[in-house]
């Protein structure tokens, strides 16, 4: 009883308080937010502990009962232990162990810069293929809402490069005055898309979504939902 | 005549020589006047700058919903000051304090030309300059055009710095907050089997009533101006003073606690509209199981204090528990440690609750990293080398989304996806096979839960997105027709 009750009550008495002080700026209320995100972070850097003894036992434990591609555990452990011991003991660090841990020079910045970083950068990248073969899929006119969407999609993309206005004088110069005042249009179109529909369907998702928060915090407030305890609500 | 003048020249050039070598002695004396006189000539030489016509202090007050500490100053900019600096260059803000009887001034802060507010902060935490709260202060503003030509304001004062015990720019959202929470509780209440519908639409108002009731009396005993908060009389009507607040709160009270008590109605039956991505939880699990493959969760990248993470984490205890009903298997990569932690007794405790806590396997959930792309390279190592049959997108994403989504669309998996990350959501519906969209993500525990009480504050969402449509339309024919008021109570000041 104690292990839901407990939790409950503080959760009650915390989630009563904030949402009370955001409406008072007279002390002790009106820091209080931020001085519970300050309490938050204080656990965090714990965690941090906890995060990497969660991978070492996980990462050891598949070595050691040689599960599927157990050879990726020992990549990993490697890296995790070379980082560590590079920061920790600031290895070639041109200040010494008084240095900062990412001085130029010192090898906890060279392996994040000549092998971190460019991994990085190559999975940042891939996402340009990703964009097209989703788009792909996506664009596929196989029914009234996927046309509109495709025709839409054509617009913005058009309307945002400086095709139009080169298709447009191309027109002009051919002598055809409304195409080449249709491929004007283009830009002024896209920025209607971007800026009406598409602007008033994000902000009803948003007031959709504040109010869900809402809800969910009142619910997490009084105790009506309970599954992050553990426990079933019932 | 001419030897006789040469011969008295002669006579008078030792005496002129001993005066010119004496004139530098004498002018070393340290003669006050000499000095005096020597300064005048400089001055003399250059035109003194008179000085300009003062400012004139507009107000000086308490600044507005704070914590104290803090006073707003006003002033209207002295009539020489052209807004060029060629003549005013700035203006000197001096605060006075009593000591021993008379009013000390202290040099707080130089402003250029053409600033005509300034905001006298002190140090709160109580450094050097505190400006502790209802002490007396008094103020001058000085007009300068140079060191020596300034003209000073009259003395303004006493000013006092005040915390506020309510943010009257936050007015509007309190009010919203207020509706939208009674609404919640009174739907959990009729949810709850507690009073019926009929009930309830007696009883709202009367708990409306009573928490803006509520709100007035304690904005009253802060001492504050009840004609600010014109709006909360518009509900009640015409209030009598606070005796007549007092008696109409009692009463109001003792209705709602006799009808609390007197209420017990049948359980009311909510509809809420079907969600399919919710729907096909049951169908995923189902087809992992079937195909003896596991099941991918993913937390996304936001924190455990984040509303939609701790959402997440609901939906996971859901679908753990019919993971162990189905005695299928679960991977559940973390980015967060504390995240981790959580969703571990989250899984754990769900496995028990279906009666398998032997099936529980610590490994199941697991830290990765904290790099935003190694995650991602994690994660979609594992959906192409273990294929899971279903993935579970639930929680905050951010450029990692489309990374996710479509790497598990290439290993064939069924895919639900939820996030309140608007950006995102484009992403997830062209890569994913179901995607619960912001609100949706919030509403899916309740939903997969099927209880009441949950299904009650749904509702009450409803409710809340009725309300604001109305008041979306209300707006644009307010601002169409220049409704100014309307306007402005609807303002949110931060």
């Amino acid at each position: 009883m104690w292990r839901r009750t407990v939790p409950i009550m503080i959760t009650f008495f915390v989630g009563t308080v904030l949402v009370v002080a955001e409406f008072i700026p007279h002390k002790p209320f009106g820091n209080l937010g931020e001085d519970f995100s300050l309490y938050f972070d204080i656990i965090a850097v714990f965690a941090f502990i906890l995060g990497g003894g969660n991978l070492c036992r996980v990462h050891f434990s598949k070595i050691y009962r040689g599960k599927t591609d157990w050879q990726f555990s020992i990549v990993t452990l490697l890296g995790f232990f070379v980082m560590l011991a590079a920061g920790l003991f600031k290895i070639g660090n041109p200040m010494g162990i008084q240095g900062d841990v990412t001085a130029a020079g010192s090898l906890f910045a060279d392996l994040y810069d000549s092998i971190f970083t460019p991994l990085q950068g190559t999975m940042y990248a891939l996402l340009a293929f990703f964009v097209a073969s989703a788009s792909y899929r996506a664009f596929r006119a196989k029914n009234i809402d996927a046309s509109i969407l495709l025709i839409a999609a054509f617009v913005i993309l058009l309307g945002r490069t400086p095709a139009p206005s080169l298709i447009a004088d191309f027109f002009a110069g051919a002598g055809i005055g409304f195409m080449a005042t249709a491929f004007n249009f283009v830009p002024t179109l896209t920025d209607w898309i971007m800026d009406v529909p598409n602007l008033a369907g994000q902000r009803a998702i948003l007031i959709g979504i504040a109010l869900g928060v809402i809800s969910m915090a009142l619910r997490l407030i009084l105790g009506v939902e309970r599954t992050y305890l553990g426990a079933d609500s019932k | 005549m001419k030897d006789c003048l040469f011969q008295m020249r002669l006579k008078l050039l030792p005496l002129a020589i001993l005066l010119l070598l004496a004139a530098p002695v004498f002018a070393q004396v340290p003669d006050q006047s000499g000095e005096a006189s020597l300064e005048a000539d400089t001055l003399q030489e250059e035109p003194q700058i008179p000085p300009p016509a003062p400012p004139e202090i507009v107000e000086i007050k308490d600044s507005d919903n704070d914590h104290g500490h803090s006073i707003d100053l006003e002033w209207e900019l002295s009539p020489d000051d052209d807004g060029t600096g060629n003549y005013v260059t700035g203006y000197e803000i001096w605060r006075g304090e009593m000591v021993d009887g008379k009013i000390e001034f202290k040099l707080r802060r130089t402003v250029p030309y053409g600033v005509k507010i300034y905001t006298d902060r002190g140090d709160a935490a109580g450094g050097v300059d505190p400006l502790p709260n209802g002490k007396d202060y008094w103020y001058k503003i000085a007009a300068v055009a140079d060191e020596d030509a300034k003209t000073e304001s009259e003395v303004y004062g006493p000013v006092q710095a005040t915390g506020e015990w309510f943010h009257t720019g936050k007015t509007p959202v309190a009010v919203a907050v207020l509706i939208f929470a009674s609404f919640s509780v009174a739907f959990v209440i009729v949810a709850g089997g507690h009073i019926d519908m009929k009930q309830f639409f007696i009883m709202w108002p009367i708990i409306f009533v009573l928490i803006i009731w509520l709100v007035l009396l304690i904005r009253l005993a802060a001492g504050a101006s009840v004609n600010a908060l014109w709006f909360l009389y518009a509900i009640p009507g015409a209030i009598a003073g606070s005796l007549g607040l007092a008696v109409s709160i009692g009463a109001i009270g003792f209705l709602v606690g006799w009808f609390v008590w007197r209420t017990k109605g049948e359980e009311t039956k909510l509809y809420v509209r079907p969600l399919s991505g919710i729907n096909a939880v049951d169908e995923a699990i189902g087809r992992a199981t079937e195909m003896g493959k596991p099941i991918l969760y993913v937390l996304g990248l936001g924190t455990a204090s984040d509303i939609a993470t701790i959402c997440s984490f609901t939906i996971l205890g859901r679908v753990a528990r019919r993971v162990a009903d189905h005695q299928s298997s679960l991977m559940v990569p973390c980015y967060d440690p504390i995240v981790m932690t959580v969703a571990q007794e989250v899984v754990k405790n769900s496995y028990a609750e279906a009666g398998r806590p032997d099936a529980y396997d610590e490994d199941q959930v697991f830290f990765v990293t904290q790099s935003q792309f190694a995650y991602v390279a994690a994660v979609n190592g594992m959906m192409l080398r273990e294929l899971p049959a279903s993935n579970f997108y639930l929680g905050i994403f951010y450029a990692e989304s489309l990374l996710l989504a479509e790497t598990g669309s290439l290993a064939g998996s069924i895919q639900i996806a939820g996030t309140d990350q608007v950006a995102q959501l484009p992403f997830f519906i062209v890569a994913c096979d179901y995607t619960l969209i912001g609100e949706e993500l919030y509403a899916a525990s309740a939903y997969l839960s099927g209880e009441p009480t949950l299904l009650g504050s749904l509702k009450a969402e409803d409710w809340g997105k009725a309300i604001f449509i109305v008041l979306v339309i209300v707006g644009v024919i307010a601002a169409t027709v220049g409704w100014d008021q309307f306007i402005e109570a609807m303002t949110v000041r931060l």
